[in-house]
């Protein structure tokens, strides 16, 4: 007897409870930002498509439907930390190893360029300008360093050159002084 | 000639790690001077053993993490722990003891956590609370002050005590804790401990033998002599004056209110100041720069906690004296202060961070 | 409870936390008079000198310039300009090494001093008569950027529009060694005076708090002689300590108020001015003298003779050193600025500037020798030391693990680098150099984090104008299309050729979207190449009676062609870098084969020899099946070849055949025989070239020939995969006897051959 009445209780407990859980779940409901936009705020937003995917928001995408975190070079570790944190993964090298150290831009050689615009239509963010048979050059502020110009042109007078060092973007890198000596 | 290149400040005030360490073993002479007079040479032998134990399990651990072994070494930290763990144990303590926890300071305490600067905890003090729920009873073991030992032991003695745990005359240490009457002596203390609990009121338990003036027969001078080096560290500006004034007045306020309240079942705050560790604990183990509170406040909260775990450990507690378990509870809240006594950044409204 | 300003008035004088009390080591420098140098020999006046963009350049090399001319011009608001600080020629313009710790060159112009000093005219002001634009305007022309060692343009600092409550002096000088503005207020304090005054009538403040410390009495007493009897100016004495020179530091002491973080003094109605500012400002107004030279405290151990020197803006420091009896060491340590604060230079021949007071040589011994830094042991001098109450324990430890979010809640923006935790450190970390790298780390970030938002915007845009164009130009490729079909059809148009285009077309609709802009592009320029073929045929017309040398000739001194030519040399140089070792010897051989009759003035005949060339190379590339990218670069390279040909009767045309050549050479080298989107696209950029004819009179034949040739590769290759080289062989005979015809023809076929050869090389099993 006691045993059915302790079923009946817990019975109508579980029914008043599980209505109240599902009445919450639908009042407070959150719109929690949607994965594809939190992950696309951690990307770089280079638009270099080294990740495979033509752009960051692909990629974005392709990571919230299952790809690795590591595919993004300029993004860099910080990037892959981020992503792991987001995305709850464990965080790991970055897949192609081989990223610059140094900030470069893409540099044309001018009096080498024949004006093909073919790097103009690699440019994903449209850094560089210049018309139809006509002398090209890449805006430096708006490089973002992607490469993907270089493989387009035809004449290969595109070159990725480390960007200049100048007195604001300084990093306090007293080794690499050159230290001179003096005969004295 | 070439031009040497380094960053800013170019001036430096050429006060040293090095440098302050052994501002700190020297600060410790007096108090060791005094207690190697009232409680024998032994404390003198332990110190040896003591030192020469830590600097041989630094080095070797050093070369095993292959780090410079020489530069680390000489920044003495290991020669401070090993002092403050040999003048805490009994003097006459065999010679296992103050090796093993010596050993373990340095190597498990200080260098497993990454060395010097990064050891949660204060390696003497963690030592030696591992002796003591390891060994409880050699490490109560304290010979009565020398005017109430029934014999008196030189050098020779001592030596022989701590190696075979006889005098050269054959005394166990057993028998060497009586006193003149024959009676077993324990440190005052572990005395008014006992007594209180077997409901002798204070000043009925305070006329026993083992209690002089103030405190205990030889131990309040012995806290004098510590007092006196901390007060030269103190203007030596080798430590602040916060963690030690927190730390007593912390002890003393709680003592206080507790003797007010009852003067039958609490000793007097005096006598709690000048008993036991206390002013070793105050000036040179509570402010061990790597395991305390860094901000203004937090030393202050530090110190306090200390105190207040002191009185309540030696009042209802199952240990005569506590500071070795009071300061590792406070090291461990340490990380927790720090964070919430962050000092208000100039040009900042709300305090701190957060 | 007395207000603020009656505090301040009493002479209350607060304190802020922290400091340290470095050996001031003044006394070696504050009792000797200013002494002035020779003229060097050399002046390197650094464009910029402040925070801010530099000035337009003025002058050019070898121009005579007057002391005290303008050598930059200000067309920024952010820019102050330079001055020659005395006459003489400009040498040169070039990059030399700056007065700075990273030691990069900076455009510096390079004087040399005709030793006459003759003065530009000058036009002294009345401070009572003029109004505050000009003065501002004065201030600005004169070239007056902070020099207490940022190097803040003044004319901005001084032109306010909130009201000030506190103009104040900062006269402390709190680094160790440095006496330079000491100096100044014992043998100047009228001229800063009136400076002051200057600065009071453009601010209009309540009161002025000249700062300065207790150790300079003479300083403080000639100052207090100065002002007299004016109102409202109050010489304030602060305590010994360092850093209480620092802005934020000194507000505290003189008015118990603190700068918000992140604001600046103006928000809480306080300017504050070095003393030599506004000495340079009594010197700009009244004078009419330029900030061209400063008092320069020389100091250290290892001269003979340590004092402070008038220097010439642009004196090398070697120069101030030697005129100081410089013994060097074996190591020597030269630091610009103090002991604390100053940097260690790398070169000595970086000049004085505008913000540099103090040069110090000091020996091994003198400052301390640095030894190594150990590890943090946790005891909080730093902290105790720090003027700006922040943890620099925990700073150093966020330092190092680069965590920029614990930095910022740590407040690391709110460290004025002012070294007072390193020089109590008892582990001698260097914690400011830490934190300089952190903050340099942390500002790359924000800047990165700006041009990732600039870039995301930007690629947005792009997107959607590529979505756009996508559909306009389906539009107008629809239209065409029916165009073109409907004057096909009115000329009795073989089916054939009709069909070719229609293909065409279906093809490029089917490029994937990506592909689709490059669409675009050849579409644009079929267009061009029409006219680019009416024009030419104009052109040969005329050249037919020209003699062939003339042409030649005109072709060479033609600037575009050449580089034409350098671009096609350095295509095919590329092509065959990368070849297989073994097949470069013959293909590297053709090309000069070719191009030697295309020099020729028959442009005819080359384009025939250019066609056989062509055969030959293909057979020979493809007499190799396994040397799959062999043949496939050797064929690329071909083309080019045509067009050099091409180039000789006309640059246009061959610009363009040119690009598309190498477009194709390139898609080729791309491809991977499986790939299908590759010949997709391979395939659309050949009716482009049928199209691009049609135009012309000779165009039925060329696409007709085409749409044979095609449909025979294309059987061939479907046919018998294996049987490659017979098959390849054939079109090329196909090109040669066309190109007999005409050199329009030519290129057309030769265009056909390689598509072609791209099939077979698709079809071709791997």
């Amino acid at each position: 007897m006691s045993i059915i009445t302790a079923l009946w209780a817990l019975g109508i407990l579980a029914v008043i409870f599980g209505a109240a859980l599902g009445y919450a779940a639908i009042r407070f409901k959150v719109d929690a930002d949607p994965l594809v936009e939190q992950i696309d705020e951690i990307l770089p937003q280079t638009q270099c498509g080294q990740c495979g995917y033509p752009g960051c928001r692909p990629y974005a995408e392709a990571i919230a439907n299952g790809d690795d975190i590591n595919k993004c070079p300029p993004g860099g570790d910080t990037t892959i930390k981020k992503l792991a944190d987001l995305m709850g993964v464990e965080a790991k090298p970055l897949d192609a190893a081989q990223t610059p150290a140094i900030k470069r831009v893409a540099f044309i050689r001018e009096d080498e360029c024949i004006g093909c615009t073919k790097c103009i239509q690699a440019c994903p963010v449209d850094a560089i300008v210049g018309a139809s048979k006509q002398m090209h050059t890449v805006i430096v502020d708006e490089c973002t360093g992607c490469d993907l110009c270089v493989e387009p042109c035809p004449v290969d007078c595109i070159d990725m050159v480390p960007l200049a060092s100048s007195i604001e973007r300084w990093k306090w890198d007293l080794n690499a002084i050159p230290v001179k000596v003096l005969e004295s | 000639m070439s031009f040497k290149i380094a960053s800013s400040p170019h001036q430096h005030n050429q006060k040293s790690t090095a440098q302050l360490m052994k501002l700190v073993a020297l600060a410790a002479v007096p108090g060791i001077a005094v207690q190697a007079y009232f409680f024998g040479y032994g404390v003198l032998i332990q110190l040896l053993l003591a030192i020469a134990t830590a600097l041989l399990c630094e080095a070797s651990v050093l070369a095993l993490r292959g780090k410079k072994v020489k530069a680390k070494l000489l920044d003495h930290s290991a020669v401070v722990t090993a002092v403050l763990l040999a003048v805490a144990i009994p003097s006459y303590a065999p010679w296992w003891l103050v090796v093993i926890g010596t050993a373990f300071a340095i190597i498990v305490v200080k260098q497993l956590y990454g060395g010097l600067g990064n050891n949660l905890f204060n390696p003497a003090m963690a030592a030696y609370v591992l002796l003591l729920v390891s060994f409880p009873l050699p490490m109560t073991s304290w010979l009565p002050a020398a005017p109430l030992q029934q014999q008196s032991l030189g050098p020779a003695d001592a030596v022989c005590t701590i190696f075979t745990q006889f005098s050269c005359s054959g005394y166990s240490i057993s028998q060497l804790r009586q006193n003149v009457d024959g009676v077993s002596m324990a440190t005052p203390l572990d005395t008014l401990k006992t007594d209180l609990a077997q409901g002798y009121t204070t000043t009925e338990s305070m006329d026993k033998p083992v209690f002089g003036w103030l405190s205990g027969e030889g131990w309040f001078w012995v806290n004098l002599a510590y007092l006196l080096g901390g007060l030269f560290l103190l203007q030596q500006k080798v430590i602040q004056w916060r963690i030690p004034v927190a730390v007593l007045g912390s002890l003393f306020s709680f003592s206080f209110i507790a003797w007010l309240l009852s003067p039958d079942t609490n000793a007097s705050p005096l006598f709690q100041l000048f008993s036991g560790a206390t002013m070793l604990a105050a000036f040179f183990i509570a402010t061990d720069p790597v395991s305390a509170s860094t901000t203004e406040k937090g030393r202050l909260v530090f110190g306090a906690l200390i105190g207040g775990l002191v009185f309540v450990i030696r009042s209802y507690g199952g240990y005569p004296d506590a500071f070795a378990f009071a300061v590792m509870l406070a090291n461990m809240a340490v990380p927790l202060i720090d964070y919430y006594t962050q000092p208000r950044t100039y040009g900042h409204k709300n305090k701190g961070a957060r | 409870m007395p207000t603020l300003f009656q505090q301040i008035q009493a002479g209350k004088v607060w304190d802020f936390h922290g400091g340290i009390h470095p050996p001031s080591r003044k006394e070696r420098t504050n009792q000797k008079p200013v002494a002035l140098l020779d003229i060097p020999d050399r002046l390197y006046v650094p464009l910029r000198q402040h925070i801010g963009v530099a000035g337009k350049l003025l002058v050019k090399v070898g121009d005579r310039v007057l002391k005290g001319q303008a050598l930059t011009q200000a067309d920024n608001a952010m820019a102050v300009p330079v001055h020659a600080p005395t006459s003489g020629t400009v040498l040169a313009i070039e990059l030399h090494t700056s007065t700075h710790p990273s030691s990069l060159a900076e455009p510096t112009l390079v004087l040399t001093p005709d030793g006459m000093d003759e003065w530009r005219p000058r036009k002294p002001l009345d401070p009572a008569v003029v109004d505050n634009y000009t003065l501002l305007e004065r201030i600005q022309e004169s070239g007056i950027a902070g020099m207490g060692g940022a190097g803040f343009p003044t004319h901005i600092k001084v032109n306010v529009k909130q009201p000030v409550d506190y103009l104040i002096i900062n006269a402390v000088e709190c680094e160790p060694y440095i006496t330079a503005d000491d100096m100044l207020m014992q043998e100047r304090a009228s001229d800063i005076i009136a400076g002051i005054e200057i600065l009071v009538k453009l601010l209009s403040p309540k009161a002025v708090l000249i700062g300065i410390e207790d150790d300079k009495p003479i300083a403080a007493a000639s100052l207090k002689a100065a002002i007299g009897q004016k109102d409202n100016y109050f010489v304030r004495e602060v305590p010994t300590k360092y850093p209480s020179g620092g802005e934020k530091q000194l507000i505290q002491l003189l008015t118990n108020k603190e700068v918000p973080a992140g604001r600046r003094p103006l928000d809480i109605g306080i300017v504050m001015q070095n003393v030599g500012t506004a000495f340079a400002i009594a010197q700009a107004v009244l004078d009419d003298i330029p900030l061209i030279h400063r008092v320069v405290t020389v100091a250290g151990e290892t001269l003979a003779q340590q004092q402070n020197v008038l220097a010439l803006i642009g004196t090398p420091i070697s120069d101030l050193l030697t005129a100081c009896g410089f013994q060097a060491e074996q190591r020597q340590r030269i630091i610009v600025g103090g002991p604390m604060m100053g940097f260690a230079i790398a070169d000595w021949s970086v000049p004085v500037v505008k913000t540099t007071n103090c040069i110090l040589a000091p020996t091994e011994q003198e400052l301390g020798a640095v030894s190594e830094e150990m590890d943090c042991i946790r005891c909080s001098a730093c902290a105790d030391a720090c003027p700006a109450s922040l943890l620099p324990q925990q700073l150093l430890w966020y330092s190092k693990a680069k965590d920029q979010d614990k930095l910022a809640e740590y407040n690391l923006s709110d460290c004025i680098e002012c070294g007072a935790c390193a020089y109590v450190c008892p582990s001698e970390i260097p914690l400011v150099h830490y934190y300089r790298v952190a903050k340099a780390e942390i500002r790359e970030t924000q800047r990165e984090a700006l041009k990732a938002e600039q870039a995301k915007a930007r690629f947005d845009a792009r997107t959607e104008r590529l979505e756009r164009e996508k559909q306009e130009r389906l539009e107008r490729n629809q239209q065409l299309a029916a165009q073109r079909v409907a004057q096909q059809q009115a000329s009795g148009q073989a089916a054939q050729s009709a069909a070719a285009v229609q293909q065409a077309l279906e093809r490029s609709q089917q490029l994937a979207a990506p592909a689709l802009d490059k669409a675009q592009i050849i579409a644009e320029r079929e267009r061009k190449k029409a006219e680019a073929l009416a024009y030419q045929q104009q052109k040969q017309q005329s050249a037919a009676t020209e003699s062939a040398p003339a042409q030649t000739e005109a072709a060479t001194e033609d600037p575009r062609k050449a580089a034409i030519a350098a671009a096609l040399a350095r295509a095919k140089a590329k092509k065959l870098t990368q070849q297989e070792p073994e097949t470069q010897p013959e293909t590297a051989a053709e090309p000069t084969q070719v191009e030697a009759p295309a020099a020729d003035a028959d442009a005819k005949k080359a384009a025939v020899a250019a066609a056989i060339a062509r055969a030959k190379a293909k057979k020979l590339t493809e007499q190799e099946p396994q040397a799959q990218p062999d043949s496939v670069a050797a064929t690329a390279a071909e083309p080019a070849q045509v067009e050099a040909a091409a180039s000789d009767i006309d640059a246009k045309k061959a610009a363009i055949a040119a690009a598309i050549a190498r477009a194709k050479a390139k898609k080729l080298t791309e491809q991977e025989p499986q790939s299908q989107p590759d010949s997709v696209a391979a395939a659309a950029a050949e009716p482009a070239q049928v199209e691009a004819p049609a135009s012309d009179v000779d165009a039925k034949k060329a696409a007709v020939a085409a749409a044979i040739a095609r449909a025979k590769a294309k059987k061939l290759t479907q046919q018998e995969p294996e049987a490659q080289p017979e098959t390849t062989a054939e079109p090329a005979q196909v090109e040669a006897a066309a190109s007999d015809v005409d050199a329009k023809k030519a290129a057309i076929a030769a265009a056909i051959a390689r598509a072609k050869a791209k099939k077979q090389q698709n079809s071709e099993p791997l």
